[in-house]
């Protein structure tokens, strides 16, 4: 196994045991990211002079024994809709080409202050706005297992980043499974946590009451580590819940003995796929064979979870996103005739077809006249939504669903069919319309050979057991070792 | 045809606080453009908005003293239009649960008083400045974003006036209302305090209301009633002609007295307002709110009132001094040194008011003192100068901040109440003036005044006159 195989634990353990320098790790992460990235098309923006600047830094401090943080010379790859001081964070919207922000979100200023170091900034659908980072204005990701294949979205660079080992961890963003879903189709482990558990304060708005920042890594204990560093409470962001963030390595491995995990009777009313289905079957199997109780629930208001979604979500960015006008930073057209002229072109074309369609839904569902029978309703009923959680909580401890109905999909498949893209979130949408939070894990492989995910879903700021009860499975399991057969970039 | 007029008025007040609305921004007025930003209030991708709780204590504190009822739950809503002063082309304001609703305000016109209901009181952020530049065929224009967050007051009145002069009243009323809650410092020459006015016609006695006509821009109280005024006449003509007035929005022309229009309801704008996701809904619990109440100060009218009846001060005089705030808590305090409500009354209400008003000084940052004012009171009662003297003595007080007594004696303005030297000057001026005393003789009593103001003109006007006058006219009956 080559050494950024490895997790970020094992490293962090290497580098303070001073097996290895930190400085000549992210050297051997950045060779392989110049191999390999060519094909995957994971970054937008590489960080690598700041990166080894960093990293000469953390060798520095452990050879003067001072302490170092708890993300020492760990490399950690970032979704570029999440804000970094004097470096590009475009959105991959053509809006923001130009942007450096003067500032950095709370997430790496803790990323920062625990001695990471930040790699790149990764690809996305266009201001998170898809299932399969294929609404970049830059580029298209291609999934590590299967270059054919999208990574999901839209953290997919973030979650093939760390797939193809550009980085041992990485940073993505939630509004209906972002980070959940691309973990799912690249085979790695990606958290969306509580809203309100990690501050949103500098991560590019999208729907502003669904927003979270998540963790992609290789594997659960990794998870627990970077959680751990970006949970807590921030000042700037008055959503962030001020509740103490516990240790979520201690009792990681505590077993689910006792435990009572639910099945949501209408996730598997609807048919999905033979190869996610098996997979969900015998990951249940493994679970009880551990002591757990697996029983039957229900989520009552589970079918109009989409539509709720996109209602909201949508009418918040389109209102998030108005900010977008070539007035103050990013995109101004050439020569305009006039300050309308100047909106309505700057827009036009900063803007990809897929954030248009968004905003001319979310302002049409916020207009006067409709106000009421959309988001007004929409919002009554993302409260059913989360009362069905609240109920069917106080039965089990968890509920176990898949991440994504399919495995990762071809690229071109879906992208002229926007409804059934939207429903490739069918399954983790109900968490982020709830504020819970959820965990994707490996939990097998198509006949195809591509990463099948499993979703297990907790109760508000309930991570701390989530992770043990995903801990349970990975330990029994050997899905988040496999590795994808990675070729290097022809020259 | 008579026509009824009806009125309504917008208020917009920035609160003084020293931070802005939503981050730590100085709101300091005059600042070079742009030197008082931040990520938050230039609407910065990532940015969120958090409460500045003293701004919102102050909306509450506004809304207590307008009479509203207070609902224990509000929030915030973003109200959405795009202009290039406002960062996030949405502004976040309030609209669903507005901090105070159904209040009033009391107003007195003529000495008749008067309701005028309050239909909301809410809070929101302000926005930029635009500056166009003033160079002949400039194609850009410049934004100024200092203003950009600095908290802002919206007091909604319904639509309860009928004439200028109750409008000019509830201006004036709810200006002092502000300025007695310490919540804003309307300073109308810097934009913290500024009015739209709705107007409507209909005829004598209808009761459905005419269509209303918005004004904005209107950038004095003088403005307003300038803007009222034209436009009822302009209402008046289109009705009177048989035609309809159409629901639009004007613009005032201050220049030419004039208003032309800006938009017709037809182009007004959907402002999509929702719930703004970034801000938590306040709950305003009993405990807070009494807490509020309590920082409430006497209001002007029920301090009126207190004037006259605890000082004896007439209703002129008393209105006078509650007019600012600032004034009336000068005279308190003087009062309280030195019981003498009607002499610090008149100096205040003639003497300090006219050294303002020449000199244009800055009532809120006089340099003279209650306890000096009282100390100037005190010497003339003791005879040290003359109130004559004393006018002088006040004029160095108010430009120096020097106390009386210092003044007198750099000026070496101590009374001359001697007798000996008194009679001295006398005989001097009764044998320089012959022709008067022989005048003040044959009856004219003119001739005394005169021999008066030559002795006070001998004495530089320092001779006590009560002594002057009893001297003088004991020794020219002689």
């Amino acid at each position: 196994m080559r050494l950024f195989e490895t997790s970020a634990i094992q490293i962090k353990n290497k580098i303070l045991s001073k097996e290895i320098r930190a400085t000549d790790f992210i050297k051997i992460v950045f060779d392989h990211i110049k191999n390999v990235e060519p094909n995957i098309q994971s970054f937008i923006t590489l960080n690598e002079d700041e990166a080894i600047k960093k990293a000469i830094e953390v060798d520095k401090k452990i050879e003067n024994s001072e302490n170092v943080g708890a993300l020492a010379g760990i490399p950690v790859a970032v979704k570029d809709n999440i804000c970094t001081k004097n470096l590009y964070t475009t959105c991959a919207s053509n809006i923001l080409k130009t942007f450096i922000p003067p500032y950095d979100a709370f997430v790496i200023k803790r990323l920062k202050e625990e001695d990471a170091i930040i790699v790149g900034k990764t690809n996305l659908d266009e201001f998170a706005m898809g299932s399969s980072t294929e609404n970049s204005a830059y580029k298209i990701t291609r999934n590590p297992w299967n270059l054919e294949c999208v990574p999901g979205g839209s953290s997919g660079g973030s979650a093939a980043a760390v797939a193809a080992d550009f980085s041992l961890m990485a940073l993505g963003s939630e509004t209906g499974g972002s980070v959940r879903q691309p973990a799912s189709l690249c085979g790695v482990v990606g958290i969306k946590p509580t809203y309100g558990r990690v501050s949103r304060y500098g991560l590019v708005a999208f729907g502003s009451s669904l927003d979270q920042v998540g963790t992609l890594s290789k594997d659960v204990r990794d998870a627990a580590l970077l959680l751990r560093v970006i949970a807590g409470y921030d000042l700037h962001d008055t959503t962030s819940a001020n509740i103490a963030v516990p240790d979520y390595l201690d009792t990681i491995d505590s077993g689910v003995k006792g435990l009572r995990i639910g099945i949501p009777k209408e996730y598997f009313a609807v048919s999905f796929n033979d190869d996610v289905c098996k997979a969900l079957k015998d990951a249940l199997k493994i679970y009880e064979r551990l002591g757990a109780q697996v029983v039957d629930i229900s989520l009552p208001h589970t079918e109009y979870a989409v539509a709720v979604y996109y209602i909201i979500a949508n009418a918040e960015a389109s209102s998030n996103l108005a900010r977008y006008d070539g007035v103050r930073y990013g995109y101004r057209t050439f020569k305009p005739n006039g300050i309308m002229d100047m909106y309505y072109r700057t827009r036009s074309e900063g803007f990809g077809n897929e954030v248009k369609r968004r905003i001319m839904l979310g302002n049409y569902a916020l207009s006067s006249g409709y106000y009421d029978a959309y988001y007004l309703k929409a919002s009554k009923v993302r409260n059913l939504i989360k009362i069905d959680f609240d109920i069917a909580f106080e039965k089990v401890d968890c509920i176990i669903c898949p991440t994504s109905p399919v495995p990762a999909f071809k690229i071109g498949e879906r992208a002229n069919n926007p409804l059934e893209m939207y429903l490739s979130d069918i399954y983790t949408i109900p968490a982020n319309l709830a504020g819970i939070p959820g965990i994707s894990i490996p939990c097998g492989f198509s006949k195809d050979g591509l990463p099948i995910g499993m979703q297990i879903l907790g109760k508000h700021f309930e991570e701390k057991k989530l992770l043990q009860i995903a801990y349970a499975f990975e330990r029994e399991t050997d899905f988040h070792l496999k590795k994808p057969a990675l070729k290097i970039s022809p020259v | 045809m008579t026509y009824e007029v009806v009125i309504g008025l917008e208020t917009h007040a920035e609160l003084a606080t020293v931070t802005k609305l939503f981050c730590g921004c100085s709101t300091q007025f005059g600042v070079d453009p742009n030197m008082q930003v931040c990520p938050v209030c230039l609407g910065m991708p990532g940015v969120l908005p958090v409460m500045n709780k003293k701004a919102f204590e102050y909306a509450l504190k506004a809304a207590v003293a307008l009479n509203c009822k207070i609902d224990e739950f509000t929030n915030f809503d973003r109200k959405s239009y795009y202009y290039p002063d406002l960062p996030k082309n949405y502004q976040v304001s309030q609209n669903y649960h507005n901090l105070g609703a159904d209040g009033y305000l009391d107003i007195s016109v003529n000495g008749v008083t008067n309701r005028i209901r309050i239909h909301n009181v809410h809070l929101e952020e302000e926005a930029g400045k635009l500056i166009h530049p003033e160079e002949v065929g400039a194609d850009y224009s410049l934004v100024d974003f200092n203003r950009a967050g600095v908290p802002l007051l919206e007091i909604v009145s319904y639509p309860d006036m009928r004439r200028v002069d109750e409008v000019e009243s509830y201006m004036q009323t709810l200006r002092k209302i502000l300025l007695y809650t310490e919540v804003s410092d309307c300073k109308m020459q810097e934009g913290s305090l500024r009015f739209e006015a709705s107007i409507s016609l209909r005829k004598k006695g209808c009761d459905k209301l005419g269509n209303r006509v918005e004004i904005k821009n209107l950038n004095s109280m003088k403005s307003v009633l300038k803007a009222i005024e034209y436009e009822t006449i302009r209402q008046r003509d289109v009705l009177d002609r048989g035609e309809t007035v159409g629901r639009e929005t004007r613009l005032w022309d201050e220049v030419n007295e004039k208003s032309a229009r800006m938009r017709s309801k037809e182009e007004s704008q959907d402002y999509r307002y929702f719930p703004e996701p970034d801000l938590l809904p306040v709950l305003i619990d009993e405990k807070w709110l009494r807490a509020i109440k309590d920082t409430i100060p006497e209001l002007p009218l029920a301090r009126r009132q207190r004037f006259i009846e605890g000082f004896a001060l007439s209703g002129y005089d008393a209105s006078l001094l509650i007019d600012e705030k600032i004034l009336a808590d000068f005279f308190e305090e003087c009062v309280k040194i030195l019981n003498r409500p009607k002499a610090f009354c008149n100096w205040i209400t003639n003497d300090l008011l006219r050294e303002v008003k020449d000199r244009k000084l800055d009532i809120y940052h006089l340099k003279i003192k209650p306890k000096q004012l009282a100390a100037l009171v005190e010497i003339i009662e003791k005879g040290t100068i003359s109130s004559t003297i004393a006018k002088e003595v006040f004029s160095e007080m108010i430009q120096t901040g020097k106390d009386p007594k210092t003044v007198v004696e750099e000026k070496k303005l101590v009374q001359i109440s001697d007798e000996g030297l008194i009679e001295a000057i006398i005989t001097k001026v009764i044998s320089g003036n012959p022709d008067a005393v022989e005048d003040y003789k044959k009856g004219k009593k003119n001739a005394l005044t005169f021999l008066v103001g030559q002795v006070m003109k001998e004495t530089k006007g320092k001779a006590n006159p009560k002594m002057v006058n009893e001297l003088l006219e004991k020794k020219v009956r002689v």
